[in-house]
């Protein structure tokens, strides 16, 4: 397994490009919190249990991302500023087909 | 004015083990929490989830950890202050504390322990222009008083539990009540979404899914909102006198960040090598809203935090007085109810 490239927007509009482990059992989520590229505790809150809506993304590349969860789908329905391509950070797992990623952090709410 | 040794702000897992450990040194302990029921995130976001890093439960719900904790530290009975945000703090001459909370409770204490986690859960307000102006004047994210809305028109917005079942109960006292969500499924308990389901083929419930409320309009008072269907360019406007936005709750440090402490990363800094206690001597931060060098966010370690913390608090307390630690299973666990659970002695008999 190796490391693959994923281009993340921060929330300021900078963009980071990071490489992120697949082999670590990691989530877009924590590759945010592990680069520090939004203040702890405005990301992640809830753990990563799609429960708060706090690390909300947009996908912006267009690379096949798995169906999302009944969970994730009703927290997005009740988040703010959500667009047809938002997902939670926290449900997207680090696998090697998503080399070359794009995705902008949703503001802080 | 309510009195104790350990004022504890925060009754998640982390503040509730404290009362125990306070307990075995025979400090009396009170909480202040914004919730209006103990056991924080564990019993507000995931009650149902199990935790496997709680040493010696291989699984433990996290609902059924709080019932534990409560359970362990009854004997010592804690005071709770539940649905109060704690909001100031005063440092009297003597050293001594004054915490007053949103309400106005006073608290007084030698000791101030935050086991506040990540804030106090707030209301996720939607993200519309005067939506503050209408606060209190049309718009309240938290219903206290279901009477204020008798023979009113409401229109709730959320597509959860908490407005399922307000929908639900205010077809009883409101004239007319109105859900708006934007999508047509909802998550929550099975039989809230039936009762809906019932209560809106019978022409109680105005059902507007799936919509948003895109716009408030009013002078002093909220006169009505704008309802916009999904896939639909047009905008409606329902008159209606209230309307109740129900997005749940999210943790925002809130008014502890003005207390004077030194703040890094959103949380607490504490010193580590010795007793969690803050920049404020009397002041300690334990659990998830401390920061320090290799801080771990986890239960356990708030365990820990809590122990010293207590050690520490009990030396500030009673500077002159002589204490060694002494394990539970040699001295026992003696209430301030007046129990006394303890090991059972082992008999000395002759076998002949």
């Amino acid at each position: 397994m190796s490391d693959i490239k994923i281009k993340i927007t921060d929330r300021q509009g900078v963009v980071h490009e990071v490489d992120a482990p697949t082999d670590m059992n990691m989530n877009l989520m924590e590759v945010v919190r592990s680069y520090e590229l939004a203040p702890e505790g405005t990301i992640g809150i809830c753990g990563g249990m799609a429960m708060c809506a706090s690390c909300q993304c947009y996908v912006t590349s267009d690379h096949q991302l798995a169906e999302m969860s009944d969970d994730e789908d009703a927290m997005l329905a009740e988040a703010f500023n959500v667009e047809t391509n938002s997902r939670l950070g926290c449900q997207i797992h680090m696998t090697e087909d998503l080399d070359g990623l794009e995705v902008a952090l949703a503001p802080e709410v | 004015m309510i009195e104790t040794d350990i004022l504890i702000i925060g009754a998640g897992p982390t503040g509730l083990f404290a009362v125990f450990e306070a307990g075995l040194l025979k400090l009396k302990c009170h909480l202040i929490d914004a919730l209006p029921q103990p056991g924080g995130q564990c019993s507000e976001i995931y009650p149902k989830k199990p935790i496997y890093d709680i040493p010696g439960f291989p699984e433990v719900l996290a609902g059924d950890l709080v019932a534990n904790l409560m359970e362990q530290i009854k004997s010592f009975q804690p005071g709770f202050t539940l649905g109060e945000r704690a909001e100031t703090i005063e440092k009297l001459a003597d050293g001594t504390f004054i915490v007053t909370t949103s309400k106005g409770t006073k608290h007084h204490a030698p000791v101030v322990a935050i086991a506040g986690g990540l804030g106090s859960f707030e209301p996720r307000k939607p993200l519309l222009e005067n939506i503050t102006k209408f606060e209190d004047n049309g718009i309240a994210y938290i219903i206290k008083d279901p009477e204020v809305y008798r023979d009113k028109r409401v229109v709730i917005a959320g597509g959860g539990d908490s407005a399922l079942d307000w929908s639900i109960f205010l077809t009883d006292v409101a004239k007319e009540v109105t859900l708006v969500h934007r999508r047509n499924e909802f998550r929550g308990a099975l039989d809230s979404v039936e009762k809906v389901q019932y209560l809106k083929n019978k022409g109680k419930i105005n059902l507007i899914t799936p919509a948003e409320i895109v716009g408030l309009v009013g002078g002093e008072h909220l006169k009505s909102v704008q309802v916009k269907r999904t896939n639909e360019d047009e905008v409606t406007t329902l008159d209606v006198d209230h309307f109740i936005p129900l997005f749940g709750l999210s943790p925002k440090l809130g008014p502890i960040a003005d207390w004077g402490l030194e703040i890094e990363k959103n949380a607490i800094k504490v010193d580590n090598t010795l007793d969690y206690q803050t920049n404020i001597p009397g002041v300690y931060a334990i659990g998830d809203v401390n920061t320090y060098p290799g801080k771990l966010k986890l239960i356990l370690c708030g365990f820990h935090e809590a122990t010293l913390m207590c050690q520490s608090a009990f030396k500030r307390i009673f500077p002159d007085k002589k204490y060694v630690m002494k394990y539970t299973t040699v001295g026992g666990v003696e209430g301030f109810d007046g129990s006394k659970k303890e090991a059972p002695k082992a008999v000395v008999k002759a076998i002949n």
